[in-house]
C-alpha cells in the first residue's frame, strides 16, 4: 500500500528579503562616509606596512633566536628550540617572507581587535543594556560565514591587506570582548567594595583593582583572539592578502598536493609558536 | 563625650520598588509579608541610635538580620532608602560624589569579614592603597604603611603577597590597611568570623589594645554573643532589620528585653562576660594595720569568718591574717599584726573576667581580693559569689 505524502511548501505571497535592508546600509555608508573608509584604509596599511618593515629589518637568524630565547624564558629549554626549529622550517620551505607578511597582518589584526575590544568589554561589564545588546552581535560575528563580510569589506576597503585586516578583526574580537567582561564581573565584590570603601574614583578602582584583577582572563581573550586571527590566514588571502595564505589558495587551484601542505604546515607551525607564547605571556598575569 | 555617629530612623530596603515597601513597613507590615507580595527585601528597618567619640559599639544579630547592611549604610557602600547618617553633625547622605569620596578616604575605613585583600598587590601595596587614592607621596606612604604594618604585628610581611599569609595574618593586613588611612571611625563587619577560635581571641585582644591607643570610634559586627560582650561598650541586637535592644553589656545581660536576646544570652558563656567588678562586695570584715590582733580576733569572731584582710592607709591592701595566727600569737604575747600577715591569696583587677578566675577561687582558701593599679582594695570576691554569677538572670 502507498501512502501519498502531501508536501507543504512555504507560501511565496509573504516574503521578507533583509539581505536588501544591509545591501541598502551598506550603498548608504558607502555614499556618505567614503572619505573615512579611505582614511581607515590608508591607517591599516600604514600600521600593517611598518610592522612588516620592521620584521623584515630583523635578520632572518636573529628573529629565530629571538624565538629560541623568548621560548626558553617563557617556558622551557625545550620549547625554545622546539620553536626555533619550526621557525626554521618555514624558512627552509621557503615561505619565510611570506610568514612575515601574515604575521603582520595578523599582528594588526591583534593590536586592533585589542584596541576595540577590551573598552568595549569594560563597558558592557557595567552596562548590562549594552551586554544583552552585544551578545547576540559577537554570536552573529563568529557564527556568519566570514565570505559574507568579505563582500562589504571589499566594498569599503577595495582588495587585498585592509579588508583581510577588517575581515579578521570582525571574526576574532568577540573573545577578547567576552572575556574582558566578563573578567570584571568576576572581580571578587568585597575586594571592589574595598577599592570603594577607601574613597577611589571609578576610574581608580577600574585600574588599581579591577583590571589587574581581570588580567589573567583578559589575557587568555588576548591569546584567542590571536588563534582566530591566525584561522583567518587563508580566507583573507581570498581577497587578495598577501602571506602563508595565498599559497594554500594557489596550491588548490593548481592541486598542488606539495606546495597545499607546505605553506599548510608552516601556517600550523606559526599558530603553535604564537599559541604557547601568548599562553605562557597570560601566565605570567596569573594571582591566585 | 560628643556624638560622633547618629543614626536616625534609617530604612534600607532592596529591590525596584523601595518606596512602596517603605510604605507599608510603616503601615506595620512584617518583613517577611513585604517580601512575599512586593518582592522588596527590607535590610534595616527604622534604626537609630548613637555613638560617642572613642567608643566600640557592637552590632549583633543571626545571619540575614541586616547587620552588614546597616554597617555599610555609614560609608554609604549601600544607599539608605530614608533616614539621615550624622556623622559629627554632617548628613552624609546628602553628600555628593567629591564629599562622599573625601569622607570615604579620611573619616571611615572598613575592615571585611573575608578580608577584601587585594591578591594583585602586595601586603605593603595593599595597606598603602588608601594612602595612593589619596595621591600622596611614595615615600611618606611607604612609611606610613610601614608603621602601620609594625602596629598590627606584621614587621617584615611587606613584600609577601596576601595568599602566602594565614587568615589572621590576612586579617591583620586588613587592619593595617584600614588604620594606614589614620580614620576616625573604623567600621568592622564581622572580622574575625572567618579566623579560627584561638586566632580570633588574640586579634579580640589586639584590637582593644588598638582601641585603647589610638581611640578610634569603632563600629563592629559579629554574630557571636560573647564577642559582643567581650569588645563592646555598648551592644545593639538586631532582628529582621529591627535593633531590637541596645545597652550596656550587663544591662542586656541582666534585661534581656524580649525572648529573642533571652535566647542569645542562653548561649552566652557568662564566666567570658561577667567581671571581677560585677559580681564583687565590700567585704563586711576589715582591720587596719595599726589595730592589734584583739581586735581583729573580734572582727572574725563578729563575722564568723576564719581569716581578714588587713588595709593600711588609703585602704592599701597589706596581706590577711587568720584566725589561726592570732591566737597563736596571743598565746606568745603578740600584740602587732605585722609579724603575722600572710600573702598567699589572689589579687585581681575589677576588669578581670571570672572565667579567669574560677581555678583560683576553687584552689585558695581566702577570698579572691580586687584592687587597682594603685593597690587600693575595691572588694572581695567570695566562691559563692561567682557560682552565683553563673546563674542567669540574677535578679539584682
Ligand atoms: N544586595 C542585596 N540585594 C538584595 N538583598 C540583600 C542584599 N544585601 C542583603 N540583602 C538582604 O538583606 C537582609 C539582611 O542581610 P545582611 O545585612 O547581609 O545580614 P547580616 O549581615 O546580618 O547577615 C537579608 O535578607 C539579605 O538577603
Ligand atoms: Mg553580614
Amino acid at each position: 500500500m502507498q501512502v501519498k505524502l502531501k508536501k507543504h511548501s512555504f507560501p511565496e505571497l509573504i516574503k521578507f528579503d533583509p539581505g536588501m535592508y544591509i545591501e541598502a546600509l551598506v550603498d548608504w555608508l558607502i555614499l556618505n562616509f567614503q572619505g573615512f573608509f579611505d582614511a581607515l584604509t590608508d591607517v591599516i596599511k600604514w600600521i600593517v606596512f611598518n610592522i612588516q618593515d620592521g620584521l623584515s629589518f630583523i635578520p632572518w637568524f636573529l628573529f629565530i633566536l629571538l624565538i629560541f630565547l623568548l621560548g626558553w624564558k617563557l617556558k622551557s629549554f625545550q620549547s625554545g628550540l622546539g620553536y626555533a626549529m619550526m621557525i626554521m622550517l618555514i624558512g627552509l620551505i621557503g615561505l619565510w617572507e611570506d610568514m612575515i607578511f601574515t604575521l603582520a597582518i595578523v599582528i594588526t589584526s591583534v593590536i586592533l581587535s585589542i584596541i576595540i575590544g577590551i573598552p568595549i568589554g569594560i563597558f558592557s561589564a557595567y552596562n548590562q543594556k549594552l551586554e544583552a545588546l552585544l551578545k547576540p552581535l559577537l554570536d552573529g560575528m563568529q557564527t556568519m560565514p566570514s565570505f559574507v563580510y568579505l563582500i562589504p569589506a571589499m566594498i569599503f576597503f577595495g582588495l587585498g591587506t585592509v579588508p583581510a585586516v577588517f575581515a579578521t578583526i570582525v571574526y576574532s574580537t568577540p573573545p577578547c570582548i567576552r572575556l574582558t567582561s566578563l573578567a570584571i564581573q568576576r572581580v571578587p565584590k568585597e575586594m571592589r567594595e574595598a577599592a570603594y570603601a577607601f574613597g577611589s574614583s571609578r576610574w581608580q578602582a577600574l585600574v588599581k583593582v579591577e583590571l589587574p584583577q581581570a588580567m589573567p582572563t583578559i589575557m587568555a581573550g588576548i591569546n584567542q583572539t590571536t588563534m582566530l586571527a591566525m584561522s583567518m590566514v587563508v580566507t583573507s588571502s581570498m581577497i587578495g592578502a598577501k602571506g602563508l595564505g595565498e599559497n594554500v589558495i594557489i596550491a588548490i587551484n593548481r592541486t598542488d598536493i606539495a606546495m597545499g601542505f607546505n605553506s599548510g604546515i608552516s601556517i600550523v607551525f606559526l599558530a603553535i609558536i604564537i599559541d604557547r607564547l601568548t599562553q605562557m605571556i597570560s601566565k605570567k598575569y596569573e594571582h591566585v | 563625650m560628643s556624638k560622633k555617629i547618629e543614626v536616625k530612623n534609617l530604612y534600607k530596603i532592596f529591590g525596584s520598588k523601595p518606596k512602596l515597601a517603605l510604605k507599608r513597613l510603616k503601615e506595620g507590615w512584617t518583613k517577611e509579608k513585604i517580601l512575599k507580595t512586593t518582592g522588596q527585601t527590607v535590610g534595616v528597618n527604622n534604626a537609630s541610635f548613637t555613638v560617642d567619640e572613642g567608643e566600640f559599639f557592637v552590632i549583633m544579630g543571626l545571619s540575614g538580620s541586616g547587620k552588614s547592611t546597616l554597617i555599610r549604610c555609614l560609608n554609604l557602600l549601600n544607599r539608605p532608602t530614608a533616614g539621615e547618617i550624622l556623622i559629627d553633625g554632617e548628613d552624609i547622605v546628602k553628600y555628593d560624589r567629591q564629599q562622599l569620596r573625601e569622607f570615604r578616604q579620611n573619616k571611615v575605613a572598613m575592615v571585611f569579614q573575608n578580608f577584601g585583600l587585594f591578591t594583585h598587590r602586595t601586603v605593603l601595596g595593599n595597606v598603602e592603597y588608601g594612602l595612593e587614592i589619596r595621591n600622596i607621596n611614595k615615600d611618606k606612604r611607604k612609611q606610613i604603611a610601614l608603621e602601620a604594618l609594625e602596629s598590627v604585628g606584621l614587621k617584615g610581611w611587606e613584600d609577601k603577597m596576601p595568599t602566602e599569609l594565614s587568615g589572621g595574618m590576612q586579617q591583620r593586613v586588613g587592619l593595617a590597611r584600614a588604620l594606614a588611612n589614620n580614620p576616625d571611625i573604623l567600621l568592622m563587619d564581622e572580622p574575625f568570623s572567618a579566623l579560627d577560635p584561638l586566632i580570633r581571641r588574640d586579634m579580640q585582644i589586639e584590637l582593644l589594645e588598638i582601641q585603647s591607643k589610638l581611640k578610634k570610634t569603632i563600629i563592629f559586627i559579629t554574630h557571636d554573643i560573647n564577642e559582643a560582650f567581650k569588645l563592646g561598650d555598648r551592644v545593639a541586637v538586631m532582628k529582621d532589620g529591627k535593633i531590637v535592644q541596645q545597652g550596656t553589656p550587663e544591662e542586656i545581660l541582666n534585661n534581656p528585653s524580649n525572648e529573642y536576646i533571652e535566647d542569645f544570652v542562653k548561649s552566652i558563656d557568662r564566666t567570658k562576660v561577667i567581671k571581677a567588678k560585677n559580681i564583687m562586695k565590700r567585704p563586711n570584715a576589715l582591720v587596719s594595720i595599726k589595730d592589734g590582733v584583739r581586735v581583729a580576733i573580734r572582727e572574725m569572731q563578729t563575722n564568723h569568718i576564719s581569716s581578714v584582710f588587713v588595709v593600711g592607709e588609703n585602704m592599701q591592701l597589706e596581706g590577711i591574717v587568720t584566725i589561726d595566727d592570732c591566737v597563736e600569737a596571743i598565746k606568745n604575747k603578740q600584740s602587732s599584726l605585722k609579724a603575722l600577715l600572710r600573702h598567699d591569696y589572689y589579687k585581681t583587677t575589677e576588669d578581670e573576667y571570672i572565667e579567669n578566675l574560677l581555678e583560683n577561687a576553687t584552689k585558695s582558701r581566702y577570698p579572691i581580693v580586687v584592687v587597682n593599679d594603685e593597690n587600693k582594695l575595691l572588694g572581695i570576691i567570695v566562691r559563692t559569689s561567682i557560682l552565683s554569677g553563673l546563674l542567669p538572670y540574677n535578679s539584682n
